[in-house]
């Protein structure tokens, strides 16, 4: 268990329905945050198997060959907490999983394009593809993937920390900018 | 801090406490004035905002439900968010990105200026430009703003390198850090900008101004004010006479509470603040207060805004630095050549990575979109902030199938754009797809129109009663006790960010109320 990396992993496992795991992956963005070697995500309204097809529509939805599985592991982990919580999103997911027909993830990228294509319309579709956007890019995993820095404040912000530092174009002359507010 | 009794008719009661309430609260106080505030949402302050996006997205925006419809692309692309605005102490000042440009003189005359626009119901305002500017230059003290006054510009971000280079191979001459309401030296009280960039997630160091932490506490120093957080206005009400003498609202544990008044200013934002007004009708005024002319909601107008997005071979980290802080102004100039009326400015702007892909791109998914958001740390980003026309069908109403918590009909936002519209974005996106072009952009991607965030002219000011809600004070044609305090008065809404002349407005009915008070008038 110590080298699980736990991403938001629940206390309780009484009421865990499935699982989804994977090895942190050298030289990934979340072997920049984590010093396991492995993470798991628990699921309490999703199968381990069911987790794993929707895994794998998150990944269609927003393809990022270098970003771990861990982090879209945590887009799913977000949509079982919301079929946990609520009968109707729990049914819509039950029922998309049907659409999505058997071994969707064990397609290739163009069938699963195909496939999510023809179920764009549907309220499933919709929810996934809300639920990936707004999960998959908040994980430190994203962060570290697409080099955002984010919160600032309490490093003292970018001031001295390269919000002036592009050098591939011109400075801007003082009169249509300004000082820097710290003295030198 | 006041307390001041329910029962007490001499209280001034303000509902909403951001750029037009809590200047306006803090106005009246310190003249002496017993004021009442009644604010929405909660408390924040510069230790509790968050700083994760989506936290502090929930923590401070109004998300109480709106429905929406016309052919405005926000329908489309956010259906369940119209508009974007603040439910918190200070209201919409804790999220602006502080840009604080004025109006200029013949925006204030846009009928004249423009003409006789089909399918447009555009007016002149009822105050000149000259009326204005001593309050301007009231605003511009009272808030730092940059490159006025002598105060400094704020130093030029990354970004703002790549907008500058860009526009200068255009030809745009007036292209700067802009005037804004961020401290670029430590200013009344406050720290300098340590470009965060989170702006909009509240900041953290009170270098933006905000009423949260500055109008609203000197307001409280006064001994004058009562706060009362969570407290939602439900209804204003009237006395046989037709003036109004109390407020009806949901305090912070949801109890039906009714405050006496002596005259009421509402400021609750351009779309609650139509509702409120339209949520009171009664039998003498069965179209809502201030409605006799059915004005009330119509007009509303929410500036024409999208982004655009330039990909470049190296890193811009478009993230580090003040959100905003870069203009050109060329273009806020009235040329009919271009082939529209009104202007718009270019402004500097970028997103966190979490709202990026939710608010900055079209809708989208797979392997095209995941590759615009993969060139994240080359991108560099703007804004457009252009003026919109008023049309009378656009417009607040209520919508009585979707019912809020306390069983009030909730606001609907209908918004046709005027072909008019279409053509300001249209050329800015052009020219602002040229000036990434011109240094060499790898890819430019136009995003899609956000949720409004400068929502304006529902209940506007206008000389001749037939044409808007308000006199050249904010009050209302009906009631001469009942005030409009916030963007709803702006006649028409220009190309500037709305909170300076918010401020300014704030300012002058400050000076008008306290005279008509003293004289009795009120």
């Amino acid at each position: 268990m110590d080298d699980l990396v736990s991403l938001n992993r629940r206390e309780l496992l009484k009421t865990t329905t499935g699982l989804l795991t994977g090895l942190v992956v050298v030289g990934s963005p979340l072997a920049l945050i984590s010093r396991g070697r492995a993470w798991a995500v628990d699921l309490t309204a999703l199968t381990s198997s069911e987790g794993a097809e929707l895994m794998a529509m998150a990944r269609t939805i927003a393809p990022h060959d270098k970003l771990d599985d861990a982090a879209y592991a945590m887009v799913i982990q977000a949509i079982d907490s919301d079929a946990s919580k609520d009968e109707s999103t729990r049914k819509i997911l039950k029922e998309g999983l049907v659409a999505l027909g058997p071994g969707f993830a064990t397609r290739t990228e163009s069938d699963r394009v195909v496939i999510l294509n023809k179920i764009e319309p549907s309220a499933f579709f919709q929810a996934m593809r809300l639920k990936t956007v707004q999960v998959l890019y908040a994980t430190p995993m994203a962060y570290a993937f697409f080099g955002y820095e984010g919160e600032a404040f309490s490093k003292g912000g970018y001031l001295l920390r390269g919000f002036n530092d592009l050098r591939w174009l011109p400075e801007v002359p003082l009169q249509d900018s300004g000082p820097l507010p710290v003295s030198s | 801090m006041a307390h001041i009794d329910l029962h007490d008719s001499n209280a001034v009661v303000i509902i909403g406490s951001g750029a037009g309430g809590g200047t306006l609260a803090h106005e009246l106080t310190r003249r002496g004035i017993k004021v009442v505030l009644l604010e929405a949402g909660k408390r924040q302050s510069t230790e509790t905002f968050s700083q994760l996006p989506g936290e502090a997205f929930l923590q401070l925006t109004w998300l109480d439900a709106r429905t929406q419809s016309g052919n405005w692309g926000v329908a489309r692309d956010f259906p369940s968010l119209p508009v974007w605005h603040c439910k918190t102490v200070g209201g919409t000042t804790v999220h602006w990105t502080a840009s604080a440009p004025r109006l200029q003189p013949w925006e204030l005359r846009a009928k004249t200026t423009y003409g006789n626009v089909a399918g447009a119901s555009l007016i002149d305002w009822p105050i000149s430009y000259e009326e204005l500017e001593k309050y301007y230059q009231i605003a511009e003290r009272r808030l730092g703003v940059t490159r006025r006054n002598g105060v400094p510009g704020l130093p030029a971000s990354n970004n703002f390198k790549v907008m500058y280079a860009g526009a200068k191979k255009l030809g745009y001459k007036q292209v700067h850090t802009g005037y804004m309401a961020i401290n670029s030296r430590a200013f009344d009280g406050r720290g300098a900008c340590i470009q965060q960039g989170f702006c909009v997630q509240g900041c953290k160091m009170g270098a933006k101004w905000s009423t949260l932490y500055t109008e609203i506490p000197r307001a409280e120093a006064t001994g004058k004010l009562d706060l009362r957080i969570g407290s939602t206005a439900t209804k204003i009400e009237h006395g046989a006479d037709g003036r109004v003498n109390a407020v009806v609202y949901r305090d912070g544990q949801g109890n039906e509470q009714r405050q006496k008044a002596r005259l009421v200013c509402v400021a609750g934002n351009a779309i609650e603040t139509a509702r409120l007004l339209l949520l009171s009708s009664s039998s003498k005024f069965p179209q809502g207060l201030g409605n006799s002319n059915g004005q009330v909601g119509r007009n509303y107008c929410h500036q024409i805004t999208g982004f655009v997005w330039g990909i470049f071979e190296k890193p811009v980290f478009s993230w580090r630095g003040a959100t905003l802080a870069g203009v050109v102004e060329d273009e806020v100039v009235n040329e009919p050549r271009r082939g529209f009326a009104g202007g718009y400015r270019i402004e500097l702007l970028t997103l966190d990575l979490p709202t990026f892909p939710l608010v900055g791109l079209s809708y989208g998914w797979g392997r095209d979109f995941a590759s615009i958001i993969e060139s994240y740390r080359n991108m560099a980003g703007m804004f457009i902030n252009g003026e919109d026309l008023p049309r009378a069908g656009n417009r607040i109403t209520l919508n009585p199938s979707v019912k809020d918590a306390y069983g009030l009909p909730v606001p609907n936002v209908h918004v046709d754009e005027h072909s008019n519209d279409q053509a300001v974005r249209k050329h800015a996106q052009g020219q602002m797809t040229k000036m990434y072009d011109a240094i060499g952009a790898k890819r430019i991607v136009l995003g899609p129109t956000p949720p409004a965030t400068h929502n304006l002219c529902t209940a506007r000011m206008s000389a001749n009663p037939r044409d808007g809600v308000t006199n050249a004070w904010g009050q209302t044609h009906d009631i001469k006790n009942l005030f409009i305090s916030d963007g709803s008065v702006l006649s028409t809404p220009g190309a500037a960010n709305p909170t300076l002349t918010i401020v300014a407005l704030a300012l002058r009915q400050a000076e008008y109320i306290s005279q008509q008070m003293k004289a009795r008038g009120i």
